[in-house]
């Protein structure tokens, strides 16, 4: 597990998200809004994203977690953490 | 000795044609029952499409950019263990005039002639956005080359109109016909009722707690699994509408209505739902959608599901009132999972709820029919550990 920064881990999820929603423009995303109604996604959408950041990141997301994920700014910060503890 | 015919398929009752982009076998290759054999171009999108017929491929009789309404021979084979007749079938009666579509229903006024294009030319076509029925070829062999696919770009960007997508404007036209010979046709009813969902999904947290993310469930499998089982106990709801009465489904085929990104659904079905784990039906459910969003459905997924499911609780709506995918008989929908106040035995406690509805062909079955449906599925999402 490497450290990461939250700049790199922010990129990684824009990634993620970006190959699900090829059409939306990240650059106009609220970060501290929810994210789901911003992205156009629905529960199969997000699984995918779950598993993805999980395979790139090496981090576990349980179930419980998912409201933690809600907004971008809270996605980054939930894996951010993640991703330190883990090492 | 029988000389079996593989026909354009019917992917629904809003098609009328489809075109031929590509075989995936030659003459002489043995296919087997369920092989994608070619791939069809529709108003949805391109299509694998099965053959259902062990044997060997005799002749290809469309060609690639062929045009055909649905019926018409694509190709014919001979039976497994049965050789060749000796005698060639004349041309002709092989390439007979395609039937009429089974479908009746005033015909388009002008079929676009039909030239065929070359495979380089589509993909250019599908690159650039160019809508391939529009175009013509310059070259006297009547075949639409890259150069016609590339002039017709360089015109639409010269300042002609743009055109809306042509694979979403198509989409938009099968779902209207589809929907507008629904409101037309079908006397809906509709039913609904809350269903306390507490249950199930402390049982499906537990199970996917247990699970690595790759094999964990969404909810919708439940739900799956308690109308597909339902529908055993009332099969009416479960089948066609044809010709002035119901057929029963040859199986319970769950249509599931899936978003396309950028606009337009398709519903394809998950086969004999009702004898599938849950852990199944999630591959498949995932395996459809990731199809549906990037890849291609196969003919059997389009052509047959005996009922639809509609589940739009993502977007936070709380009640489906669905419209049937005609000639079925039912479609079932479901809201979002809310906490809402719940009276139980004298008391008030907050649960998670969801509304299921049914809209029901009044043709082929009543209300009271469809309430017992309704109950079923109730009764099933309590036991959830019995739906795996």
């Amino acid at each position: 597990m490497t450290a990461r920064t939250r700049e790199e881990i922010r990129a990684i999820v824009i990634d993620t998200l970006a190959a699900i929603a090829p059409e939306v423009d990240f650059a106009t995303i609220a970060a501290d809004k929810p994210l789901r109604e911003q992205v156009d996604i629905d529960s199969f959408d997000f699984l995918n994203a779950i598993i993805r950041l999980h395979e790139k990141l090496g981090v576990e997301i349980p179930e419980a977690d998912y409201g933690q994920l809600a907004t971008l700014d809270g996605t980054v910060d939930y894996l951010a953490k993640k991703c330190s503890s883990a090492v | 000795m029988a000389r079996h015919e593989f026909l354009m398929p019917s992917l629904g009752a809003d098609m009328e044609a489809g075109t031929l982009v590509a075989w995936n076998v030659m003459p002489g290759d043995a296919v087997k029952r369920g092989q994608v054999v070619a791939v069809v171009e529709t108003q949805k999108g391109a299509i694998d499409v099965e053959i259902w017929q062990d044997g060997r491929i005799e002749k290809l009789v469309v060609e690639p950019g062929e045009k055909v309404p649905v019926g018409a021979v694509l190709a014919t084979l001979i039976a497994e263990g049965e050789s060749a007749p000796a005698a060639v079938v004349p041309e002709k009666a092989v390439a007979v005039a395609a039937p009429q579509p089974a479908v009746a229903r005033p015909q388009p006024a002008a079929i676009p002639a039909r030239f065929r294009i070359s495979p380089a030319a589509r993909k250019l076509a599908e690159e650039l956005g160019v809508n391939v029925d529009a175009l013509t070829p310059a070259a006297a062999d009547g075949v639409i080359g890259r150069a016609d696919v590339e002039r017709a770009a360089q015109a639409a960007k010269a300042g002609a109109p743009p055109k809306p997508g042509d694979w979403q404007s198509q989409m938009r036209k099968a779902i209207a016909a589809a929907m507008a010979k629904s409101k037309r046709e079908i006397p809906h009813y509709y039913l609904g009722t809350g269903i306390e969902m507490t249950r199930a999904l402390a049982w499906l947290e537990r199970e996917n707690a247990a699970r690595p993310v790759t094999a964990r469930m969404l909810y919708a499998v439940l739900l799956i699994k308690a109308v597909a089982l339902a529908l055993r106990e009332v099969p009416e709801l479960n089948g066609f509408w044809i010709d002035g009465a119901f057929q029963p489904g040859p199986g319970i085929h769950v249509g599931m209505a899936v978003a396309m990104r950028g606009g337009g659904l398709v519903a394809p079905a998950i086969h004999d739902a009702d004898t599938k784990s849950l852990a199944q039906l999630m591959d498949d459910l995932r395996d459809l959608i990731t199809r549906v969003r990037g890849g291609r459905l196969k003919s059997s997924e389009m052509a047959d599901p005996t009922i639809t499911l509609t589940s739009l609780g993502d977007l936070g709506v709380e009640t489906v009132y669905g419209v049937i995918y005609p000639p079925q008989v039912a479609l079932v929908g479901f809201g979002r999972i809310g906490e809402q106040p719940w009276a139980e035995n004298g008391v008030v406690a907050c649960r998670r709820v969801v509304t299921a509805t049914l809209a029901g062909d009044h043709r082929a079955s009543d209300g009271h029919r469809g309430a017992v449906f309704l109950a079923a599925v109730n009764r099933l999402l309590q036991e959830p550990e019995k739906l795996q």
